[in-house]
């Protein structure tokens, strides 16, 4: 294995000599490195000084460790613009057919990118987290614990990851610099959006919670580098001359893909939605436990720790809680009856939705939104059982019957997610990235015209014409 | 060393090489010749394992280039269009990394490098960086790259480019002795002289098809007829009754000059001396009109057009 990896180090190692001489790397990373710790110091003096004022101890708590995720971050910006153009670059300057031509496999010419973008933006970002915390024991600062700056440096390290890889993945798939950098706003916009949802995770302050995030970017970094070295082609880099958007290809590849080789209607179903279902196995099979899981998990925590909440609530916010459940349940007035539409859109958008994030976290997002909506479900259920109704008749009157069809509908979909997340991390020398993304998004939408979208028709109506009768007549 | 048959390489709908069988024997230099965009560079690109052909094979140097692609880049020295070279390394840098790339202990590296400097002149700036060479510097330092580990196969995409007429001489020079030393060596060019001075075998291709292929002999009489010969005589003399042997057409006929093609010379070129001789023809000299492999190339080439 060390020997199958030398070829990776040598490959970084000409890189970073190389980035060594560049100041157009060096200059941001020093300066990022050494001139933001003093200003984010600074910073936090005064921020602490000014919320002292006002009694906000918990804030002051968490700016440490908000500071020391900002410090980190800003010198791992630098590793997108080295990864970004790692090979569009060396395309653009020629050098990359030399490099291809030698006896490096494609995995270690990948990782030796990704060692190369990773590195040097790292250890800056180490470095100025440590500048920083040696700041901060000059202030009148509580120095955050060792767990919590392992927990984030472990993310810091997991963001430099997910960015160099991505953009590494875009990099193998522009033509030119320009190209790629414009395509970089797809790599910046998400890890902004994260570097928030983080920040907020850690002024709320669950570490547990934390750690969930650190092993979900974690996670995506490493589905990002299996994309990256499963769609890495040494053709695909050469091939390419200029970046065109073929609207007319990828309609037809889409087409092609959706319907296939069907004559009718119903040989569509028979062979294409068939053989589609059919690919759906292990990904149901997963849903499925995935659904127990999530309901059980609901329930459980719902009784275990919501009577003691309960206890603290007045007698107004306990009868809108009632109402609630009644409403969630489909148990309303028939004033506030929900019209099927209402109910057959709410239940598209929970799929879209599914499929709009499964599309940019190769499923999982997808996955997750549907273990959230079960673990509700099974939440709902437990909170029943607390005001006094059994969960059972609710199950059998109140979900099962349009649950017949909405429930198996979203399994499909949630397993048409994660299996579109499977195809596009499975290596496939034969098709290109694009192509790949076109085909398993028109599989999705297979399903989800063939199977979802009648499904939930059907359990729409169910749910607006009959659940609600008969859990009335059920609970009197 | 390279065989090939039937290869293609398909880009949308469009065939950059369809069908090119070649055969090139250790020692041996082939060329290959065409316009630009003809197919000799995704030729080059399939032999070094770079792209995958669409239909037919290759092997290369005993390797397959699609099963064994790894053996391959590794048994190949290329020169590619472009140098290729990383600006901000010496020239000695350059030559260590691409010498550890291809499994070279240091020693060796060391050995090669410094050899392969001297021997191209550019030892005297071997640790200055490479932005700072001229560009034939840079040509040369490539073709050092290609030939570092010292490859049984050698594929050069222009090797003389840029380069200034003693240094060209100097590359060329190298590519005979490395025919000497049994390696299979691919050149593509437009230097028409240069291919005609060094390939033993020359391959013209037209719209990704091999129109020719052979020796240089071969093609010139497959391309412009039987060899032509010319009487030279010192004076005006007049030819009008002179007895042409069998298998001699006369091509032109001046007051000093005869040209005549001829498909057997070594019998019927005595026969016409005697003729000569006997007419008392002021004769000073018969020999061998000379042709170019430019003719060949641009009589291949308006036939291909025409067709």
């Amino acid at each position: 294995m060390v020997e199958k990896l030398r070829p990776v180090w040598l490959l970084a190692r000409r890189e970073l000599r190389d980035q060594f001489r560049d100041w157009r790397i060096l200059f941001p990373l020093i300066v990022l490195t050494v001139l933001f710790p003093v200003l984010m110091d600074s910073v936090a003096g005064s921020a602490v000084e000014f919320v002292n004022d006002y009694g906000g101890n918990l804030v002051v708590d968490r700016l440490v460790p908000f500071s020391i995720l900002i410090i980190g971050f800003f010198p791992i910006t630098v590793s997108l613009v080295v990864a970004l153009e790692s090979f569009v670059g060396e395309k653009e300057r020629g050098t990359i057919e030399p490099l291809l031509s030698t006896p490096f496999l494609d995995w270690q010419l990948y990782l030796g990118k990704l060692l190369v973008g990773v590195f040097f933006p790292l250890l800056a970002s180490y470095i100025a987290i440590a500048l920083y915390l040696f700041l901060v024991r000059y202030q009148d600062l509580n120095l955050p614990s060792i767990y919590q700056i392992v927990q984030l440096l472990t993310l810091t390290t997991a963001h430099a990851v997910l960015m160099v890889s991505g953009a590494i993945a875009v990099s193998t798939q522009s033509t030119s610099v320009r190209a790629a950098n414009l395509l970089a706003s797809f790599i910046v916009l998400p890890v902004a959006f994260l570097i928030q949802g983080e920040s907020a995770l850690l002024f709320w302050g669950n570490d547990q919670v934390l750690w969930m995030a650190v092993l979900a970017v974690s996670v995506l970094a490493a589905l990002l580098v299996r994309v990256g070295l499963a769609h890495f082609q040494r053709e695909y880099l050469l091939g390419r001359e200029i970046d065109s958007l073929n609207l007319r290809w990828m309609w037809h590849t889409f087409w092609r893909s959706f319907f296939g080789d069907a004559r009718s209607l119903w040989s569509w179903y028979r062979d294409e939605v068939g053989a589609s279902l059919r690919a759906l196995r292990v990904p149901l099979l997963l849903i499925v436990a995935l659904m127990v899981a999530g309901g059980v998990l609901g329930f459980e925590w719902t009784a275990a720790n919501v009577p003691a909440m309960l206890g603290e609530t007045s007698a107004e916010d306990m009868g809108r809680i009632a109402e609630q459940l009644q409403m969630s349940a489909g148990v309303v007035s028939a004033d506030l009856q929900f019209s099927f539409l209402t109910i057959f859109g709410h239940n598209m958008q929970a799929v879209m939705i599914m499929l709009f994030l499964g599309m940019f976290s190769f499923g999982v997002l997808g996955a997750l939104v549907f273990v959230a909506n079960m673990s509700v479900v099974g939440a709902a259920l437990a909170f029943f059982q607390l005001f006094g109704f059994s969960p059972w008749t609710i199950f059998w009157a109140g979900l099962l019957p349009h649950g017949i069809f909405e429930f198996p509908a979203v399994m499909f979909a949630s397993a048409a997610v994660l299996y579109l997340g499977a195809m596009l991390v499975t290596p496939d020398p034969t098709r290109t990235m694009g192509e790949v993304f076109i085909q398993a998004l028109a599989n999705w939408f297979k399903i989800c015209v063939g199977l979802v979208l009648p499904m939930l028709a059907i359990a729409a109506a169910i749910e607006t014409y009959i659940t609600p009768n008969l859990l009335l007549k059920v609970m009197g | 060393m390279i065989t090939t048959e039937g290869l293609g390489k398909q880009f949308g709908d469009f065939w950059a090489v369809d069908g090119v069988t070649l055969h090139v024997e250790q020692g041996e230099v082939l060329a290959l010749l065409g316009q630009n965009g003809a197919g000799k560079t995704t030729t080059v690109r399939m032999l070094t394992a770079l792209l995958a052909p669409t239909r037919g094979w290759a092997r290369v140097a005993g390797y397959d280039v699609v099963r064994d692609a790894a053996q391959v880049r590794a048994s190949v020295g290329v020169l590619t269009e472009q140098h290729g070279l990383y600006m901000r390394m010496t020239g000695a840098e350059y030559l260590d990394f691409f010498g550890q790339v291809y499994r070279l202990d240091a020693s060796g590296r060391q050995k090669r490098s410094r050899y392969l400097m001297e021997y191209f002149g550019l030892a005297e700036v071997t640790h200055q960086r490479i932005g700072e060479y001229s560009k034939g510097m840079r040509q040369k330092l490539a073709l050092a790259r290609a030939l570092i580990h010292e490859p049984p196969v050698l594929l050069l995409d222009e090797p003389t480019s840029a380069m200034d007429p003693e240094s060209a001489r100097l590359v060329r020079d190298e590519i005979a002795n490395l025919r000497s030393s049994q390696r299979a060596i691919v050149i593509c060019t437009h230097n028409l002289a240069e291919a005609e001075v060094l390939a033993d075998r020359i391959a013209i291709i037209y719209r990704g098809r091999v129109l020719l292929n052979d020796t240089l002999e071969a093609l010139k009489r497959r391309v412009l007829g039987p060899v032509e010969y010319e009487v030279k005589l010192s004076t005006a003399w007049d030819s009008a009754g002179l007895k042409l042997p069998a298998g001699i057409t006369l091509n032109e006929r001046k007051a000093t000059s005869l040209r005549f093609r001829v498909e057997k010379p070594q019998i019927a070129n005595p026969l016409l001396m005697q003729e000569l001789a006997s007419r008392k023809a002021p004769v000073v000299a018969l020999q061998e009109v000379p042709r170019s492999l430019e003719q060949v190339y641009l009589k291949a080439m308006s036939q291909a057009v025409q067709r």
